[in-house]
């Protein structure tokens, strides 16, 4: 189990490798990259060899760190960060393969690819909100170099935007720490000691605590009506950062709110519900209807993204055991998915094509030109519209169950969701690879063959459709963790209400 | 317990094929991958031989069962279980399709691609009519558009993008409407199992475990399934996606889509909603009648006013589709077991008649297509009864046993339908009278239009079938004398389970 912690090591250590080893070649740069991120996966899945589920966060490392405030260095793992460290390792090293191809400052490139992804292990492994806090803001920055730097169309403004989005969410979680900390009197910054100072606060406190964390957390996880800095940053984005940021980042937001604010004002979770459950349906039918309407083939996965995070709100806010437990397999569910619908657009057909505008790729009969593209972009659209046999069936299944038994109509209006991601989802099929199927246009096009895709793009693809389809077919590799999990007094508050 | 998972073997036989074409197929010659890809087809009608061989058709309940649990979160088993009425439509799919792949044996595009997505679809079809648990079911039932979209999209018509996208949204849409129906189902009772449900709803469990839900809640639910399967069969309103889907589709490909997926639709009716909701039916039964005789009539009447051959034969198994609900409503919306048995019997054996004779008619289609080089207009056409003897022969024999000649197969299963019917619902069957007149006339203007008459230009050049045309249509026409003189051959395998069904009417 204590191996975990490396994974944070390993992503730094190899950050500053990279640094180093991209001033000597490109190469260099690339297999350090890999390496780490493989290392780090391969970390996570042996320390989730000896994994045993249970209902409390298993302490790996607790030191002091800042006495004056009580904050430790305090890292955990339960069956939900444990489920969300393989996502990372998984995106991670999918991202790495897709970007195979940077050459402009490609030591930078992975050095800040890879501090992010340190981050990001950070995040789900603290258990002191100082300390994620810390980790959170260390995942943000390398963002904004990653989109402005190696980013395409409009990359100034949609990383100007994701980062002030960002920072906003930030802030508002670090007001509402500092107030829960202060006002409370806690002795520390642990979850357990905010959550007994929180008690303390009269209700309506809570409810403005409560606010202030949900809201911050959910901006970065894209919650109706905050979600508008996602699609323009993960156009702006390249490839392998918009892979991260819709696989791995929104989930660092949702995860915020499961792990932080929801624990700690189970009460005023339990006030502010129905608002936040009718954002989420919102968000799901009101984000899949932009998405039935773009005319970019990014735009359209940028709002599939924030139609799909819907779900994870949805089952968040609905907070029956089966919801949280399909709110959590949703987040690795689209993790992968989001990942793969990101490589192929923005690695396999918009490098090759030079263009991402429907229109101009509907002449194209690019189900010839890239039939290996064609053959991923399909697997991954009918995963992402929730075809059973892959893993968004099962997350959105048990969201929607969860739900009904919550409120049915939320679930009324979800299953609405459902219909449109069908639409958008084949009309983008339909209009990208098959627009033309008519065979004088696909010999016209045989003179003009496209660059074949490599062997790290298809290495990368199958590794994350393994993963959606292995995780479809058996869900119980991670509901094993993921349930169990589910079963601690705190989130059991949650459910409930009253305190822990 | 049986120690060969048999049921298994049935499903993934044909993705296996799929499989070895994906790695195999690449080195080798088109005529090679369409040999895998007909002969892994066969392996259906092989186990499903075997599995007749020890079939016990007086035995009521499932045989050949496998179980094991799934995901035990939400309490799902891989669950597979076949009785009278799945080994029925294991058969048809067995049957229909081999045939459709010889229909489709000078598909120049793609073969192999072709086969891998046939055998997809065919394997998904067989395991909705085996899984018993809604899950495990639904993955199948989904999972069978997918294939189909590819099969009209790129082998279809001109036409055939904008009908197979209206083709994949019409269903999915329906398949949410389901999907929140049996998460609502699950929220009441904490199972998807099909035999679970369907005891505590003969125990009459299910109704108020389902009234816990709330006041209007349990309609909805009902609501959600029906709308599900209403659009798979499709029950008239929902059935506007058809014709352009079947018209535009390739012609093994719309074979497959009449002869096997359509039943798909109402044995969903059949397996869930009338087990599971047996009063919420009893309830809607008069409405739905309605809709059920809309298809019968407007499908034939619709079918009489088009001049595309295959538009006419695709509006013509709304037609004949809807008889199969039609009897279903009757049944449930009445309580007569003696005509009620005759009814049951009638739908089983209609949809096993409509399957031969529907693929049959747009194999025809596809052959009078094929000569013609496109164009397939009730009018284009004319005298190809002296210039393809042989081919006008089979047509007509198909165009007849699908009008209900007595003597071949339609008749029986249409026949039993009415004398059920008409015990039931009088009036309805009085109506639906208007439907098979309908279809007389239609099919008899088709056959004049096309087969009588001087021999039309361009026409005389047509040559007669071949021998992969040949063998395509002798089954089907051998079937359909045999079950002409002989129903009871077909009768027997689910006649039991009949009788069970209309002992237990409420």
């Amino acid at each position: 189990m204590n191996l975990l912690p490396w994974t944070i090591y390993v992503s730094f250590a190899g950050s500053f490798l990279a640094l180093v080893a991209g001033a000597r070649s490109a190469a260099a740069a690339r297999w350090t990259a890999l390496a780490t991120a493989v290392a780090a996966t391969t970390l996570t899945f042996l320390a989730a060899r000896d994994f045993v589920p249970g209902s409390s966060l298993q302490t790996l490392v607790n030191v002091p760190w800042i006495a004056g405030l009580g904050v430790n260095y305090h890292l955990a793992v339960d069956g939900i960060s444990l489920t969300l460290l393989v996502l990372t390792g998984l995106a991670a090293t999918a991202g790495i393969l897709f970007s195979w191809n940077i050459e402009e400052r490609p030591g930078e490139f992975f050095a800040l690819f890879l501090a992010l992804i340190g981050g990001v292990y950070g995040v789900f492994l603290s258990a002191d909100v100082f300390v994620l806090f810390v980790f959170y803001e260390i995942a943000i920055v390398p963002k904004y170099f990653l989109i402005a730097i190696w980013g395409s169309t409009n990359r100034e403004y949609g990383a100007m935007k994701l980062v002030l989005y960002s920072f906003a969410g930030s802030s508002l979680v670090l007001a509402g720490m500092i107030w829960a900390y202060a006002a409370g009197g806690a002795t520390g910054f642990g979850l357990a000691q905010l959550a007994e100072a929180a008690v303390h606060l009269p209700f309506p406190e809570q409810v403005a605590v409560f606010a202030l964390l949900f809201t911050g957390f959910a901006t970065l996880a894209g919650m109706f009506p905050l979600h508008t800095w996602a699609p323009t940053g993960h156009v702006a984005a390249p490839t392998a950062a918009s892979m991260l940021l819709a696989g791995v980042v929104m989930k660092l937001g949702a995860y915020g709110c499961l792990r932080v604010a929801m624990p700690l004002f189970p009460d005023a979770f339990l006030y502010c519900q129905p608002v936040i459950a009718w954002l989420a349906v919102v968000g799901i039918v009101y984000a899949g209807c932009i998405a039935l309407v773009q005319e970019d083939f990014k735009f359209v996965i940028g709002y599939s993204s924030v139609s799909h995070m819907g779900f994870v709100l949805l089952g968040l806010a609905a907070a029956t055991p089966l919801a949280l437990a399909g709110a959590v397999l949703q987040m690795f569910s689209h993790g992968v998915i989001a990942g793969l619908l990101f490589a192929v657009v923005g690695r396999m057909v918009y490098e090759r094509t030079h263009t991402r505008r429907l229109a101009d790729l509907k002449a194209m009969p690019l189900h010839r030109l890239l039939p290996f593209a064609a053959v991923i972009f399909v697997v991954a659209g009918l995963a992402s519209l929730g075809l059973p046999g892959f893993s968004g069936f099962p997350a959105e299944l048990s969201i929607l169950i969860g739900t009904w038994q919550e409120n049915p109509l939320w679930a009324v209006v979800a299953a609405l969701g459902i219909i449109v991601a069908g639409a958008f989802t084949l009309r983008v099929i339909q209009v990208s690879f098959f627009g033309t199927t008519n065979l004088a246009a696909i010999a016209a096009a045989g003179n003009h063959p496209l660059p074949p895709i490599t062997r790290a793009e298809k290495a990368g693809a199958l590794l994350l459709i393994a993963a959606t389809l292995y995780v479809g077919l058996k869900p119980d590799v991670l509901l094993d963790w993921i349930v169990p999990a589910l079963q601690s007094p705190v989130f059991q508050a949650v459910m409930k209400g009253g305190n822990p | 317990m049986n120690s060969l998972p048999l049921l298994s073997l049935i499903v993934f036989a044909p993705w296996a094929g799929a499989v070895v074409l994906a790695f195999v197929g690449r080195h080798v010659g088109a005529n090679a991958n369409r040999t895998i890809t007909l002969v892994s087809s066969l392996s259906t009608l092989v186990l499903a031989g075997v599995a007749l061989a020890s079939f016990d058709p007086s035995a009521i309940g499932y045989q050949f069962t496998e179980r094991h649990a799934w995901i035990n979160t939400l309490n799902v088993n891989y669950h597979l279980g076949l009785d009278g009425l799945s080994l029925l439509l294991v058969l048809l799919t067995g049957i229909i399709s081999p045939l459709c792949l010889l229909a489709s044996w000078r598909v120049g595009r793609c073969p192999r691609a072709f086969g891998m997505l046939f055998l997809l679809l065919q394997g998904a079809a067989l395991g909705v009519f085996l899984a018993l648990d809604f899950f495990h079911w639904f993955v199948f039932w989904e999972l069978s558009l997918v294939p189909a979209f590819f099969l009209i999209k790129i082998w279809g018509g001109p036409g055939a993008s904008r009908a197979a996208y209206q083709f994949v949204i019409y269903t999915l849409a329906g398949g949410a409407c389901m999907l929140l129906g049996f998460a609502a189902l699950y929220v009441a009772t904490g199972t998807l199992n099909f035999t679970e449900l369907a005891q505590m709803a003969a125990a009459g469990e299910l109704a108020p475990k389902l009234a816990t839900l709330g006041t209007f809640w349990p309609q909805v639910v009902f609501v959600g399934v029906l709308l599900g399967l209403a659009v798979k069969v499709p029950l008239f309103p929902f059935h506007t996606w058809l014709p352009p889907a079947y018209a535009e589709a390739p012609t093994g490909v719309s074979m497959f889509l009449t002869g096997v997926m359509s039943k798909m639709g109402v044995y969903g009716f059949l397996r869930i909603l009338w087990p599971l909701f047996p009063e919420p039916l009893h309830a809607a039964a008069p409405c739905l009648l309605w809709l059920a005789l809309g298809g019968v009539v407007l499908g034939a009447f619709a079918a009489m006013k088009q001049t595309d051959l295959k538009r006419m034969v695709a509006y013509s198994s709304i037609n004949h589709l809807s008889y199969c609900l039609l009897a279903l409503f009757a049944v449930a919306g009445a309580s007569k077991p003696d005509a009620a048995a005759a009814a049951l019997s009638g739908t089983l054996l209609q949809m096993f008649n409509h399957g031969l004779s529907a693929a049959a008619l747009f194999a025809c289609v596809g052959i009078i297509e094929a000569r013609s080089g496109g164009p397939r207009g009730l009018n284009d056409f004319g005298g190809l009864r002296t210039v393809t003897p042989l081919f006008a022969g089979f047509c007509g024999i198909a165009m007849f046993s699908s009008l209900g000649l007595p003597g071949l197969n339609g008749f029986v299963g249409e026949f039993l339908i009415f004398r059920g019917v008409f015990g039931l619902a009088p009036w309805a069957a009085g109506v639906a009278c208007l439907g098979l007149l309908a279809t007389a006339l239609f099919l008899l203007t088709f056959w004049q239009r096309v087969f009588h008459g001087p021999v039309a230009a361009g026409v005389a050049a047509f040559r007669d079938l071949d021998r992969v045309e040949f063998l395509t249509l002798l089954p089907l026409v051998i079937l359909m004398f045999l079950l002409g003189v002989l129903p009871q051959i077909v009768i027997a395998l689910f006649n039991p389970l009949v009788t069970a069904w209309a002992a237990n009417l409420p």
